[in-house]
């Protein structure tokens, strides 16, 4: 959003702590909204709307991650756990219970926000790398729970059935549907993460992250606030993976395993930490890796040596992308995408005197 | 009715599988004490390593093809160092958590472009025959790997408590910058400390690979190094070998009781268990140093 601040004068708090203090960007966010609403189900094809649809739950996922990672600077590698926490339960409210999604969808990132909020325990004694790693052994817990528990995953595939929602009596079911569908998540949990970072909470997050024993001096109580912390996180994460099920049609515990973790982390940092908006462009960034490389491959596959197996080495090139982009941004631009953004921003706004 | 000898065979090859996670946790002690790099590549070197030694050996002989993995990986994380984290010097560790995280990732992605998809295997001239003390069966390629991984933990302590370098490297471990002020070039340690990462994750390689043979999934072996070094301690090299032996013990047990029970997999968590009950009691694990902070 290209515009040029000049002469605004704040009268009342309120105008101060406002989101878009300009009307002019006020109404260029919503002109973008209704885009985002009416464009892509018109116009973009399945293939378009499926990957869009992945975006979404993404980035629901990914703005959690980064209020627990990126806000309150405990690293988490247990993101895909919590996830299958969520669907998993989301998937036996709706196999047992029927519930319709506005039970299930809150239900699931409920009960994970407690397993999350169990996992933060140790947290009371113990941090940094340490308790990095014990977030990484919640995540092997809870798959093989998962995994050998036949209450929670009705056997050893694991997978369990899915009803699609069904939204004001329409069962929702393809691409487009699903992209209305996930898009009112998506925007609430951005518009929930943006606020909760405002808040005396939030501010307490950053206190912890940056000096925590100077934050217990100012009177927060770091173990509450590292509790809490998860518990959001969770939340977020258990109805991204809920979302996810939903979006799949089954319940899978492999859509979950140790890769996603670190895939959510990679959003996170290639985003920007601490930024709800490199979140976003983080989760977009993310998901789109292996579908550009598959584009890219086949767009010069008549350059390519005749005998490669080219959609078989898709998932290697990804990975090698994948490795090779978290170095550079960690090396070259260590704020992520956002403040890319930012400085693009900056740029048009100060232009054509940019001092 | 307790069965003594059954326990006595899941123990002792436990002993020996630990003494071989105990060598490749003992790479990333010496990194973590050196520069306080905390690397999640450990499994993925120890795989190219193995990589490096199976592609050899097909045309080399075996001793030939194991020196040419050291090398490999010496250089290989000699240039780690340089490109990818001294420019990372100074910053939140989760950069450098994710700095390895995508290190581990290129490695994957680029051992498999290289080497193909599929298992390959490393033939050591070792017999097959399993090697009998009483009632307990020792598969002799476990007994050579709990054999050279001992010897390299002596060859370690002698170092690090007897020559000059490896004092410098305790002053770097210690305190960076008075070691610096002392004149030590603490760069130059820091390099020093992952070339013998290198030389720990290659030999780990060779035997691993030589065990379970080289694929994509030899990489997993780097997820035991983080209940050894927690249970450890980060900076201790004792502690590495204390807490690979538990862990070896733990998983072979709890495969030998806990697996049928419960209908199995147990092996693969259980360490971490036992690392978050120590953690709950020790944060700092058995042998680690106790972190004192200052506001």
């Amino acid at each position: 959003m290209f515009y040029r601040a000049a002469g605004t004068f704040k009268t009342s708090y309120a105008a101060d702590m406002a989101f878009y203090p300009l009307p002019v960007s006020r109404r260029a966010l919503a002109a973008l909204l209704v885009l985002l609403v009416v464009l892509p189900p018109l116009f973009a094809s399945d293939y378009v709307l499926a990957v869009l649809d992945l975006i979404l739950v993404a980035v629901v996922g990914a703005v959690g991650l980064n209020l627990l990672t990126g806000n309150t600077g405990l690293i988490s590698i247990g993101q895909g756990g919590f996830m299958a926490v969520g669907a998993y339960t989301a998937a036996n409210l709706i196999v047992r219970a029927h519930a319709p999604f506005w039970i299930a969808l809150p239900a699931a990132g409920a009960v994970t926000a407690l397993i999350g909020t169990m996992v933060g325990i140790p947290s009371l004694r113990i941090r940094g790398l340490y308790l990095t790693i014990a977030t990484l052994a919640a995540q092997f817990i809870i798959e093989w729970m998962i995994n050998h528990v036949t209450w929670i995953s009705g056997g050893i595939q694991a997978t369990i059935q899915m009803a699609p929602p069904v939204v004001f009596g329409y069962s929702v079911h393809t691409q487009a549907g699903f992209y209305l569908f996930l898009l009112p998540f998506a925007l609430v949990a951005v518009i929930a993460a943006k606020n909760i970072e405002r808040t005396r909470l939030g501010r307490a997050f950053i206190a912890v992250r940056d000096q925590d024993i100077a934050a217990e001096i100012i009177g927060i109580n770091i173990f509450r606030i590292k509790l809490i912390a998860f518990a959001i996180s969770s939340f977020y994460a258990g109805v991204a993976g809920a979302l996810y099920s939903y979006y799949l049609g089954i319940a899978n515990y492999e859509q979950f395993q140790i890769d996603v973790s670190i895939d959510y982390l990679a959003m996170v940092i290639i985003g920007g930490l601490g930024s709800v908006t490199g979140s976003i462009l983080g989760a977009a960034f993310i998901t789109l890796l292996p579908v550009v490389t598959r584009r890219a491959l086949e767009a010069i596959s008549g350059l390519l040596p005749a005998g490669l197996d080219v959609p078989g080495i898709v998932p290697e090139l990804r990975l090698c992308l994948f490795g090779g982009l978290i170095i550079l941004f960690l090396i070259a631009e260590p704020e992520g995408l956002d403040r890319l953004w930012r400085n693009v921003r900056t740029y048009f706004r100060t232009w054509p005197f940019s001092y | 009715m307790f069965d003594w000898t059954f326990t006595l065979v899941l123990v002792a090859n436990g002993l020996l599988v630990g003494m071989m996670y105990a060598l490749i946790a003992l790479g990333f002690v010496l990194v973590f004490k050196a520069t306080e790099a905390f690397n999640f590549a450990q499994g993925e070197f120890v795989m190219f390593g193995g990589f490096i030694a199976a592609a050899a050996i097909t045309v080399l002989p075996w001793w030939v093809a194991t020196l040419l993995a050291v090398a490999g990986m010496v250089a290989f994380c000699f240039g780690l160092e340089r490109v990818v984290l001294r420019p990372l010097l100074g910053r939140p560790i989760i950069a450098v958590i994710m700095a390895t995280i995508g290190v581990a990732a290129l490695l994957r992605g680029v051992a498999t472009l290289a080497f193909g998809p599929g298992t390959r295997a490393i033939t050591l001239p070792i017999p097959d025959n399993p090697f009998f003390i009483g009632p307990v069966m020792l598969p002799p390629i476990d007994l050579v790997g709990a054999v050279v991984s001992v010897v390299f933990f002596a060859g370690f302590t002698w170092f690090f408590l007897h020559t000059r370098m490896g004092l410098a490297m305790r002053a770097v471990a210690d305190n960076q910058q008075v070691a610096s002020a002392m004149g030590i070039n603490v760069r130059r340690y820091a390099a020093l400390a992952w070339a013998m990462t290198g030389v720990v994750s290659a030999l780990g390689g060779v035997i691993w690979g030589a065990m379970l043979g080289v694929d994509n999934q030899l990489a997993l072996v780097g997820l035991k190094v983080f209940p050894v070094v927690i249970l450890g301690g980060f900076e201790s090299i004792a502690g590495a070998a204390v807490g690979g032996l538990i862990v070896g013990v733990v998983e072979s047990l709890s495969a030998g009781y806990l697996d049928p029970l419960v209908g199995g997999g147990t092996k693969d968590f259980m360490p971490y268990v036992l690392m978050i009950a120590a953690l709950m009691v020790r944060p700092y694990g058995i042998f680690g140093k106790v972190q004192v902070q200052r506001v």
